[in-house]
């Protein structure tokens, strides 16, 4: 038995749309299999995975607070890709956008203003795109890989975070927890309703809104597109590869700060040594899930929040370790990838090679 | 044992692991494959080489399911980006991805337990060599392993007809495939080598460096071992000077954050990631040295004419 790509004469239509559906297909069966060799029953594990997140009012609330970093994130990170730059960095960025954000509250902590929330989270952006402006800078000016410099600069912002809620802005009234004074009123983000759901997730519908305009209807759109398909004919276009890598980059690196600035203003309220479940690294799953597409974009980072919801209802309901939902979103990945195969070319499994063929070849 | 013993041992026992896993990469990239799932499959192999080790007693075949381990995972990257020619800058973070979670699902029931330790083997007579024989001879047996490693290496790639393919399929993939050389297959071979690399390098960490199991206990080695293949200019040679510098610089930190000079530890911490950003900035910027070595069709998928 061999396995045959024939390339297609374009690209298929039908597999584009198709292929992210077969791929979540995929993982579910997968999933199924791997909760059924566990000694779990696997309809019921899937249900308390994909389908329990959305039946109560409560988890769909919780999903949509997850969802909104994801989505912020996953937009900027699409536009990345989609340009062949490889930003794999965004957790720093958005631990990075968290500590800028949190200066406001922290040294003007009296301020009390709609102002003060506008603030923080210009500042939660600029921090994010600051931070990812050294991998831009090192790209352009020493030519250095931006995938593994852009990955050291995760470590190295979960350390200075670490040493600034352990150190010069822990909270002297924290008994001693690492952690800064906790954030009120204005500086926080306003809930809908009176649930939890904050205005990250609005803040990550316009992003989508905006991106993908960006995308389809301007010429800066079209110039990310041509460099990142062809930079030779980008550069004969007269498109400027290094202003792509700078536009990219500071793009995705604002968002996932703002995403950053998000989490510390929303659902902790105040800053801590982690304060994301490694959205940043989530968030590359959900570009590639939402096929580098904005829109695609904010429909994958629902799917993977509940996934995450899915996940913790899993630990309580059945005891799966919370592991098991980190397994399924890598495993969705390659599915994803093996899928897009797909588009391109098609697949043929030809039997063993008989003497007359071989000898026909 | 005297102070500075002591460290020059820990500085090898750090260094072993960053050099294990470069090399096997060196020889993928050096085919004109970039895997960047390094961290995955170690990560795998530190799970699976403890998980054994502990169930059997026996560091031997800790060291073995390590490598089955890395070459397991690196078949599924070989098989994603050679076979279904997908992206291999996605593959491979996809890959690093599936194995910290796999990793920390497999490694759940081992957290905390104490770990069987890999025992130096020690040459009679020589190791008893003031200074000295602790240090050359006094070593583990996968500390000679990265250094045959390395010897075997640099040979292999550039005084063989095997290495001579395999830099041919790295450097043009289309003249090698015109040649009638199978550049799928040595692909398949070269990724499954740094798998097995990875994976040994993964199992020294969980039964040499530090004899147990923690999530995550890789810390982003793997990513260093990439960032050290670009480093050394694809030369083995470089590889393994370039392994020892960021071993020293490791264990510099901790060793200062031990004497307590009032330095926050994290930036002590974070002192290896730094000098690796400082370090790939100073090579790629010098476009003679890596322009030279650098595998001309690196990244780039191949689908044979039909």
């Amino acid at each position: 038995m061999r396995l045959i790509l024939e390339k297609r004469s374009e690209h298929s239509e039908f597999m584009t749309l198709m292929s992210p559906l077969l791929a979540i297909f995929l993982t579910v069966v997968t999933g199924a299999i791997i909760f059924a060799l566990q000694g779990l029953n696997p309809l019921e594990a899937l249900y308390v995975y994909f389908i329990e997140p959305v039946t109560s009012m409560w988890s769909i609330e919780e999903v949509l607070v997850k969802a909104a970093p994801l989505i912020l994130i996953g937009a900027g990170l699409s536009i990345c890709y989609m340009a062949n730059v490889w930003n794999i960095g965004a957790e720093g960025q958005l631990t990075m956008g968290a500590a800028f954000g949190s200066i406001v509250p922290i040294f003007f902590t009296s301020w009390q203003s709609p102002l003060t929330l506008v603030a923080m989270l210009v500042c939660g952006a600029i921090g994010g795109a600051a931070f990812a402006a050294i991998p831009a800078f090192l790209k352009n000016r020493f030519n250095a890989n931006e995938i593994l410099t852009s990955l050291m600069l995760v470590y190295i912002a979960q350390l200075i975070l670490d040493w600034l809620v352990r150190g010069p802005w822990r909270d002297p009234k924290g008994y001693n927890f690492p952690q800064s004074i906790p954030f009120e009123g204005w500086q926080l983000l306003p809930t809908l309703g009176d649930g939890r759901v904050h205005i990250g997730i609005i803040l990550a519908i316009v992003a989508v809104i905006i991106l993908s305009i960006l995308m389809s209807r301007t010429l800066k759109g079209f110039e990310i597109m041509v460099i990142g398909n062809s930079p030779r004919a980008g550069r004969f276009s007269g498109f400027s590869r290094k202003k792509t890598v700078w536009f990219c980059l500071l793009l995705s690196g604002g968002l996932a700060g703002l995403a950053g600035i998000g989490e510390v203003a929303g659902p902790s309220g105040q800053l801590q040594p982690s304060i994301s479940p490694g959205y940043g690294f989530t968030a590359i799953i959900v570009a590639f899930l939402g096929r580098l597409n904005p829109i695609g974009v904010f429909f994958a980072g629902i799917m993977l929040a509940i996934t995450y919801i899915g996940g913790e209802g899993a630990q309580v309901v059945l005891g799966v370790s919370d592991k098991t939902a980190q397994v399924f979103q890598g495993i969705l990945l390659f599915f994803i990838l093996a899928c897009d195969t797909l588009i391109l070319y098609r697949i043929k499994l030809l039997g063993p090679v008989t003497p007359q063929q071989a000898a026909a070849e | 044992m005297d102070g500075t013993q002591a460290i020059i041992l820990t500085i090898i026992t750090a260094s072993t692991p960053l050099l294990l896993a470069a090399i096997g990469e060196l020889v993928v990239e050096r085919s004109g494959v970039l895997n960047l799932g390094v961290e995955g499959m170690m990560v795998m192999g530190a799970v699976c080489g403890f998980a054994t080790a502990y169930t059997t007693g026996s560091p031997t075949l800790g060291i073995f399911a390590g490598i089955m381990a890395g070459i397991g995972m690196a078949f599924i990257f070989a098989f994603m980006t050679q076979t279904l020619v997908s992206n291999q800058v996605a593959t491979g973070l996809a890959l690093t991805l599936l194995g910290l979670g796999l990793s920390g699902l497999i490694g759940e029931s081992f957290v905390g337990l104490p770990g069987v330790k890999l025992v130096p083997v020690s040459i009679p007579l020589l190791s008893d060599i003031p200074f000295i024989g602790r240090i050359l001879f006094g070593q583990d047996i996968l500390v000679y392993a990265s250094i045959a490693l390395v010897i075997a290496t640099t040979y292999v790639l550039f005084k063989t007809r095997v290495g001579l393919i395999i830099r041919a399929v790295g450097d043009n993939h289309h003249s090698a495939h015109s040649l009638g050389y199978n550049v799928i297959m040595v692909r398949y071979a070269c990724i499954l080598f740094g798998g097995a690399c990875a994976g040994l390098s993964g199992a020294y960490l969980s039964l040499a460096y530090t004899p147990q199991w923690i999530e995550n206990m890789t810390a982003g080695r793997g990513w260093i071992a990439l960032a050290l293949v670009v480093f050394a200019t694809w030369l083995p040679k470089r590889l393994a000077i370039g392994a020892y510098l960021f071993g020293t610089v490791w264990i510099m930190g901790l060793y200062v954050q031990a004497q307590g000079l009032g330095i926050p530890s994290q930036f002590l911490s974070s002192l290896p990631y730094l000098v690796t950003i400082i370090a790939l900035v100073i090579i790629s910027g010098n476009k003679t040295l890596t322009r030279v070595n650098t595998p001309a069709c690196i990244g780039q998928s191949f689908v044979p004419d039909r």
